[in-house]
C-alpha cells in the first residue's frame, strides 16, 4: 500500500453561465483553474481561502459531486475522474462527505438510525443483522447512546446532529472524508466537542480526512499540511508549523493578519496589513498573479506573467515573483 | 472616562416569553452601561440571551409572547421602557441604531441601497429626496465603498456580502446615533472583510464618540475591538471586567472554557496540538432553569451548594464582577 491516499492532478472545473446577449459567448466561471496536491493516509490535508476561492468546488469534484473539466483524482490506485455508473458507486463506499450544516444535512422525516444505515443499505454492505451491529457501533463510537436510535433530527441540539452527519459518512468505512466546513455553524462550546471527535475517529480509524475551514485557528489546530487558495488556485501550501510561523505569499500573510488575536499579549495587534477590496470575479481573473490587484507589493512583473509554484525548503511551495530563491517573502524586506 | 456619565444603562432587566412549556425568562437581573466613545463586548453561546438585550434595549421584543418582566433602560436619563411608541421610534435609528448579524435578510431586496439609506435621513431630519439621496452617497463613501454615486441606485443583490454589511452600517450611522448596537455584525463574512469591518468601527468610533455595543461569541473579536467584556449565560450576566483582564483572568468557570475551548492561532504552533479542553453539554432551556446555578450541570468545580443556590454577581477584584460561589469561597481567587 502507497503512502499517499489521494492524488490530485491539474484539476480544472469551469462552469458555463447563461448567455448574457443573444449571439455572445457564455461566460465561463473558472471555479478551479489548475490544482495539484496530495494527501497522505492517515494525515489531515486542510483547504483554506476567502469565500469564493474554489475550496469547496475542489472537495466536490474529488467526491465526484461537480462535474471535472479536465485533470486527474486518484484514490490509491483507483482513477475516480475516468469512472462512471457502477464504478463510480462502489468507490463511493471509499469516499465520504461531512457537510457544513447538520440542520440542512440530515432528512427531518428519517429516525437517526435510519440515517446512519442508509449508506449500507444503498452500497449493500453486510447482511441485516450486520448492518444493525454497525448502526449500534457507530452511535457509539460519535458518543450518542443507543436508545437515541429512534429519535428524528430535530430532537437533537446541533452538536449531536453533526456526530449523526459523522456518522453516516463513518458508515462505509471510507478510506478519505472530506470535512466541508464541519463545525463553523455550530457554537463555539460545541466546536471542541466535534473537533476532538474528529480527532479521535481518525486515529482509532485511520481515516484521512480534506478538511475545508475559513477558520485558521481551527486549521491550525487539526491539519498536518495546508494548502490556501485564491481565486482557484493554491498559492501556497505547507506544513502547519512552516505555513503559520513563516507564511511566504503576501496573500497567506495578509489572510493571517486578519484573525483577530485573543491574546493580549500578541504584538501585532492593532498594526496589520489591511487587504483592500474584494476578491476579483473568477469569470474574468486578471492577467499574471491573480492577486496582483490586492496586493501591496505587487510590480509591474506581477501584472504581466503567472507565478509558478516554486519549492522553498522542505514541503514548503509557494507562488510569488517576489519571494526570493532563499525564501525571503517580500513582507518581511 | 471614569468621572463621565454612562450614555446607556440598563437597571435589573427582565424578560419573560410565554412557551407552551411554561414561562421562559430569557434575561434575568441584568445590569449593563456604557460610556461615550466606549465600545461593551457582550459574549456567549447562542441561546444566552445576547441578541434579546439587543432587542429590548431596541424596544423590539415581540409584545406578546414576550413581556418586560422589570427594571430600566436609561439613554441618558429618559427610561425606553416608559416612553411612547413614538418617541421609540425617534429614539429608533436616530440615537441608537442597530447592526443585524445577516446582511442578506436584513435589506429590501425591492429597494436600491441609496433608498434604503435615504428613508432614514428623511424620517428623522426630514431632508428633501434629493438631500437625503446626497447623504446616502455620502455615507456608502464614508463606509468605504468604492464609486458611491453608482452603488446608491444599485439594489442588494449586486452586492458582496462585505459590501452589503457596510451598508448595513452605513444605515446604522446615517443619523449618527450615539448607540450602535452590533449583533454578530461580522459572523458571516471571511476575516479579510472582517478587519476591514472592525477597522470601519473604530474610525467612526474615534470621529462620532458613538458608544459601541458588540455582541458576539468570538473572544478574538472581542480582543481586537471591545473596552470592557460581560460573559452572558442563561438570561444572566456572570462576568465582567475589563478586555485584557477576562482574557488574561477569567474568573468563572464558563468564561475560562469559552477561552480554553476555542484554538487560537498563534504564529509558533505547537508541532503536536493538544486535545481541546470541551465544555461538556449544551445551554440548558430557559423554561427548564433550577433553583441553582444555570452552568452548574456543566460545570467542573460544582458543589452542592452551586445546585440548589444560585451566585450572586459580586466584585472579586477591582471592577471585576463574577457571579461563582467559587470565587465566593476562595476569596475571590478564582477556580
Amino acid at each position: 500500500m502507497s503512502d499517499t491516499l489521494l492524488t490530485v492532478e491539474d484539476l480544472k472545473v469551469h462552469f458555463k453561465l447563461p448567455r448574457p446577449h443573444l449571439f455572445g459567448p457564455n461566460p465561463i466561471v473558472h471555479a478551479v483553474d489548475g490544482v495539484s496536491f496530495r494527501i497522505k493516509r492517515g494525515t489531515t490535508f486542510g483547504l483554506v481561502g476567502e469565500s469564493g476561492s474554489g475550496k469547496t468546488t475542489v472537495a466536490l469534484a474529488v467526491m465526484r459531486l461537480a462535474e471535472i473539466t479536465s485533470g486527474r483524482v486518484n484514490l490509491g490506485d483507483l482513477t475516480i475522474s475516468d469512472l462512471d455508473g457502477d464504478g463510480l458507486r462502489h468507490a463511493r463506499k471509499r469516499m465520504q462527505i461531512i457537510f457544513q450544516d447538520p440542520y440542512s444535512s440530515l432528512n427531518p422525516r428519517m429516525r437517526a438510525g435510519a440515517i446512519i444505515r442508509e449508506p449500507l443499505d444503498l452500497m449493500e454492505i453486510g447482511d441485516e443483522s450486520e448492518r444493525d451491529d454497525v448502526v449500534s457501533k457507530l452511535f457509539s463510537n460519535v458518543g450518542l447512546r443507543p436508545e437515541q436510535q429512534a429519535l428524528f433530527p430535530h430532537q437533537f441540539s446541533g452538536g449531536q446532529r453533526q456526530r449523526i452527519g459523522v456518522a453516516r459518512a463513518l458508515a462505509s468505512q471510507p478510506d478519505l472524508v472530506v470535512c466541508d466546513e464541519p463545525v463553523s455553524a455550530l457554537d463555539v462550546a460545541i466546536q471542541a466537542q466535534i473537533i476532538n471527535l474528529l480527532r479521535d475517529l481518525q486515529r482509532d480509524f485511520n481515516l484521512t480526512y480534506l478538511f475545508i475551514s475559513h477558520d485558521l485557528g481551527v486549521v491550525q489546530h487539526f491539519c498536518d499540511e495546508i494548502a490556501v487558495m485564491y481565486l482557484g488556485q493554491i498559492v501556497e501550501q505547507a506544513d502547519r508549523v512552516s505555513l503559520f510561523s513563516k507564511p511566504l505569499h503576501p496573500y497567506t500573510w495578509a489572510l493571517l493578519s486578519a484573525v483577530p488575536s485573543a491574546d493580549p499579549s500578541a504584538k501585532n495587534r492593532g498594526q496589520r496589513v489591511r487587504l483592500q477590496g474584494d476578491p476579483p470575479s473568477p469569470i474574468d481573473p486578471p492577467a499574471g498573479c491573480r492577486f496582483a490587484p490586492r496586493c501591496p507589493f505587487a510590480e509591474q512583473r506581477c501584472k504581466e506573467e503567472t507565478p509558478e509554484l516554486r519549492t522553498f525548503g522542505e514541503n514548503h511551495v509557494a507562488a510569488c515573483h517576489l519571494v526570493t530563491d532563499d525564501g525571503v517573502a517580500p513582507h518581511t524586506r | 472616562m471614569s468621572e463621565q456619565r454612562p450614555l446607556l444603562e440598563v437597571e435589573g432587566l427582565r424578560v419573560e416569553f410565554k412557551t407552551r412549556n411554561g414561562i421562559a425568562r430569557v434575561i434575568d437581573d441584568l445590569h449593563l452601561s456604557v460610556m461615550p466613545g466606549e465600545t461593551l463586548g457582550v459574549v456567549g453561546e447562542s441561546g444566552c440571551g445576547k441578541s434579546m438585550t439587543a432587542l429590548s434595549i431596541m424596544g423590539l421584543v415581540p409584545i406578546p409572547p414576550g413581556r418586560i418582566a422589570a427594571g430600566k433602560i436609561m439613554l441618558d436619563g429618559e427610561d425606553l421602557l416608559q416612553v411612547s411608541e413614538s418617541r421609540m421610534r425617534e429614539v429608533r435609528g436616530n440615537e441608537i441604531s442597530m447592526i443585524f448579524q445577516e446582511p442578506m435578510t436584513s435589506l429590501n431586496p425591492v429597494y436600491s441601497v441609496g433608498n434604503q439609506i435615504a428613508e432614514t435621513a428623511r424620517l428623522h431630519e426630514g431632508l428633501s429626496a434629493r438631500a437625503a439621496r446626497d447623504r446616502a452617497v455620502e455615507m456608502l463613501h464614508a463606509v468605504g465603498i468604492p464609486a458611491p454615486d453608482k452603488r446608491v441606485d444599485e439594489f442588494p443583490h449586486q452586492l458582496s456580502g462585505g459590501m452589503r454589511q457596510r451598508v448595513m452600517i452605513a444605515m446604522a450611522l446615517t443619523c449618527k446615533p450615539r448607540v450602535l448596537i452590533a449583533d454578530e455584525p461580522t459572523t458571516a463574512l471571511d476575516v479579510t472583510v472582517q478587519a476591514q469591518i472592525f477597522d470601519l468601527l473604530q474610525d467612526l468610533q474615534e470621529q462620532t464618540g458613538t458608544a459601541i455595543i458588540l455582541i458576539t461569541h468570538d473572544m478574538g473579536a472581542i480582543a481586537e475591538m471591545a473596552h470592557r467584556a460581560m460573559v452572558m449565560y442563561a438570561g444572566r450576566k456572570i462576568e465582567q471586567a475589563s478586555v485584557d483582564e477576562i482574557l488574561t483572568n477569567p474568573k468563572h468557570p464558563y468564561t475560562q472554557g469559552l477561552i480554553a475551548c476555542v484554538p487560537h492561532m498563534t504564529s509558533n504552533p505547537n508541532p503536536e496540538p493538544a486535545r481541546l479542553q470541551e465544555i461538556p453539554g449544551v445551554v440548558p432551556a430557559m423554561t427548564a432553569l433550577g433553583k441553582g446555578c444555570p452552568f452548574a450541570p456543566r460545570c467542573a468545580h460544582a458543589m452542592d451548594q452551586c445546585r440548589s443556590q444560585m451566585p450572586n454577581i459580586e466584585t472579586v477584584d477591582e471592577n471585576h464582577l463574577a457571579a461563582c460561589h467559587l470565587n465566593a469561597q476562595l476569596g475571590g481567587q478564582g477556580a
